[in-house]
């Protein structure tokens, strides 16, 4: 796998600078079923990611009615048209799209407000999908949480998926649903391709209490789901810090939880990382003899 | 966890026990999700439709006189076909 993606990383970088021929666009959504997980922390972090690291890529929020990757993305005030929009030929994708501020490479495509989520036919969005893989190395689909028609629509056209969990019962079974859904009724299981690659995502991941015995582990959660684990974001203080200014998580530099989402976009790429933020700094002896913090 | 309780047991961890509980719930409800969304398999309805056909060849019941339900327990599937008869009718 690693050496595959590698190889399609060259790829990409050979068609830029060649003429215009059509982009092998990957889509990749963001979903979890259980809502407050950190989906869209990481669709504006792991977009922002691939961005930075020279991919065209477009992030599309698909929870429409409670648009949300404006704000976090920091972009809230230039929305004018949005994905319902464009889906309805009321705006041209290129009068939607909302060029990031901060990076060239990243566009972001809003969820309308106020329309109901049956705005989202597959028809439309496969279309604004379709004409989005001419343009872009990467569509990042923010699903909406639970498993209805927002969420279906962002995972049905997906290449791969990020699926986001807590270390937590309702969160870890949810992610099973979402696993289940993925295995028959995306577009790829119903026409009996390639299925879905699945890459875990552990958020707000706090490794003293997983040694205290009171927080599912990495392994934990790996050995209930049984997919590869992408990468673990320690639960931290700065996310909060990174959503009140309007700054992807990946751009607050020198954090923890930057730093993890580098390595998730390195290793999505086909980097080999070693995990970090899975441990608790070394105790003492006694500490570990006798317990304690 | 220290040393010392893992040498000498201690009460189970909230963690485990989370653990187990998802372990439990999940491969129950993949069995159950293996077949259709709303747990009815696709072949019920029309297995309703063909002993339906076959009784009717026979006796004369109505359309809604047969009921088969499909139930899971644990590890055992019960299949159960209920067909009401016409009441004798006075003659």
């Amino acid at each position: 796998m690693t050496i595959k993606h590698k190889h399609e990383h060259n790829k990409i970088k050979q068609t830029k600078i060649g003429a215009n021929m059509a982009k092998s666009a990957k889509v990749v959504v963001v979903t979890s079923g259980k809502g407050g997980v950190g989906k869209t922390t990481t669709s504006a972090s792991f977009a922002t990611g691939l961005a930075l690291r020279g991919f065209k890529t477009v992030v599309i929020d698909f929870d429409i009615g409670l648009r949300n990757l404006d704000l976090i993305m920091g972009c809230e005030r230039r929305v004018v048209y949005d994905f319902v929009n464009v889906i309805n030929g009321e705006a041209t994708l290129y009068q939607a799209m909302i060029k990031d501020k901060s990076c060239d490479n990243l566009f972001l495509l809003a969820a309308a407000q106020t329309k109901d989520k049956d705005a989202l036919t597959e028809e439309g969005v496969e279309r604004v999908i379709n004409e989005l893989k001419q343009e872009f190395d990467y569509i990042v689909c923010d699903s909406p949480a639970g498993i209805e028609k927002g969420a279906f629509m962002a995972l049905y056209f997906a290449d791969e998926a990020l699926v986001v969990t807590n270390p937590e019962v309702s969160s870890v079974r949810d992610s099973d649903r979402i696993l289940g859904i993925l295995a028959s009724k995306s577009k790829r299981a119903v026409n009996g391709e390639e299925k879905v690659k699945e890459h875990m995502v552990v958020t707000r991941y706090n490794p003293e209490r997983v040694e205290s015995g009171d927080m599912l582990s990495i392994d934990d959660i790996k050995d209930i789901l049984r997919i590869p684990v992408l990468g673990v974001v320690p639960e931290s203080k700065d996310v909060l810090q990174a959503s009140n200014t309007g700054t992807p998580a990946i751009n607050l530099h020198g954090t923890n939880v930057s730093e993890a989402y580098i390595d998730i976009v390195a290793r999505f790429l086909g980097e080999d990382k070693p995990m970090r933020f899975t441990t608790v700094e070394k105790k003492g002896l006694l500490k570990r003899i006798f317990g304690g913090n | 966890m220290s040393l010392l309780e893992l040498l000498f047991g201690k009460k189970k961890t909230s963690a485990s026990v989370a653990k187990e509980r998802l372990q439990i719930i999940l491969a129950h409800e993949r069995a159950n999700l293996n077949d259709n969304q709303d747990n009815t398999p696709s072949w019920l309805p029309d297995l309703q439709a063909e002993l339906l056909a076959v009784i009717a060849k026979y006796i004369k019941i109505d359309q809604d006189a047969l009921k088969v339900n499909l139930e899971k327990r644990d590890n055992l599937e019960l299949l159960e076909i209920n067909v009401m008869l016409p009441e004798k009718e006075e003659e």
